[in-house]
């Protein structure tokens, strides 16, 4: 029974990645956009697909992965979140710069571009307060909040962002993954608390 | 650049009150336009533009329309030989590419048409620019720019109105 679930997890996991990913890739709009602006647009959407790995990580959520090889992963994919997110943003200045300089002065015209900075700027902060975290000697409840905060800011302004912007994404696979993300980040944080009472209570 | 913030809501109703007063009937339309307000630039208006795009037949192999009017603040008159640059991300090119840019003049009834490549979406919208530039046109009116948006992808014209202030 638990190697079927196991199975079901992962597949249904790797379908909720792939999918969107192979859609986007079948777009007719690819055929009239240059290099840089299609890898600036795969680049968010692997970005949003790897925010769906993340609290399932942090919470040791995936079968036969342990909470701490779990979370040393969740750092890695930490990373390499910030690397799409540097490529999304990146890619989409050298695409067409005034834009961007709009999109980071919070004065475009589209409001899904202030989301998406806002993701941005929370991604950067997450990471930095991870990679901070001992020298900064946080406490373990401050860590804890604050990378938890960062994190919903990040889902929530991935996901609006993401559910705003017209067709780079195939419709019913964003929405699908766009759900799965916010799902996955409440089931982390229902869990991990729950942990916590269960650890305070013991002490 | 100057921008004048502005909000969708009051940019549809612009456009409502232009489409009104040119469906009003001759007799009534001067009392109603008395106030006509200017357009104002619209957030992002000026990105990619390229200062003084040629007069053209048409932009690429067209096969799109973008079209509109362009009328004088307060009385809501028809504005003929107004200098109107469009540009946008098309089947044809970028929007900063030479290419994608052209002009176009009003007739004697104020409007502009310009046949261009289609529009596809770019940056989250399908969307086309249009410029007003004081700096090419001598009839001496503030330079506007606007960023309409399509309704949908797949529409094959985009409408959009001018109306200028003189400067």
């Amino acid at each position: 029974m638990a190697a079927a679930r196991a199975i079901a997890i992962w597949t249904a996991l790797a379908a909720a990645i792939t999918v969107p990913l192979g859609l986007a890739a079948l777009s007719p709009l690819l055929a009239w956009r240059e290099a840089i602006y299609i890898l600036a647009g795969f680049a968010g959407i692997a970005g949003l697909a790897l925010l769906l790995l993340q609290p399932l990580l942090a919470a040791g959520l995936l079968p036969g992965v342990p909470m701490r090889p779990g979370r040393r992963l969740h750092g890695w994919i930490g990373a390499a979140l910030v690397a799409a997110v540097v490529l999304h943003v990146g890619g989409l200045w050298i695409t067409s710069p005034p834009d961007v300089v709009d999109a980071l002065l919070f004065r475009s015209p589209t409001p899904f571009s202030d989301w998406g900075v806002i993701a941005m700027w929370a991604v950067f902060a997450a990471a930095l307060l991870a990679a901070l975290r001992r020298r900064l000697r946080l406490s373990p409840l401050t860590w804890r909040l604050g990378h938890t905060a960062l994190a919903a800011a990040i889902v929530i302004g991935t996901v609006v962002h993401a559910l705003l912007i017209e067709v780079t994404m195939e419709m019913i696979s964003k929405v699908v993954l766009c759900a799965l993300v916010i799902a996955a980040l409440i089931k982390a944080v229902v869990d991990l608390r729950t942990g916590r009472l269960i650890t305070r209570r013991r002490a | 650049m100057t921008r004048v913030f502005e909000t969708r809501r009051s940019v549809i109703l612009a456009g409502a009150a232009a489409g009104t007063a040119l469906a009003m009937p001759a007799l009534i339309r001067p009392a109603q336009a008395a106030g006509l307000a200017p357009t104002p630039t619209m957030r992002g208006g000026a990105n990619n533009y390229r200062p003084g795009a040629p007069l053209v037949e048409r932009i690429g192999g067209g096969g799109f329309t973008l079209s509109g009017t362009v009328r004088r603040a307060g009385d809501g008159a028809a504005l003929p030989g107004v200098r109107i640059q469009m540009w946008a991300h098309t089947t044809e090119g970028h929007e900063r590419d030479e290419r994608s840019h052209g002009a176009t003049l009003t007739d004697e009834n104020g409007v502009f048409t310009m046949d261009m490549p289609q529009i596809v979406p770019a940056f989250g919208q399908p969307h086309g620019h249009l410029a007003y530039d004081a700096d090419f046109d001598d009839n001496g009116y503030k330079t506007v720019f606007l960023r309409p948006i399509m309704d949908s992808a797949r529409d094959t014209s985009l409408t959009t109105h001018f109306v200028l202030e003189p400067a």
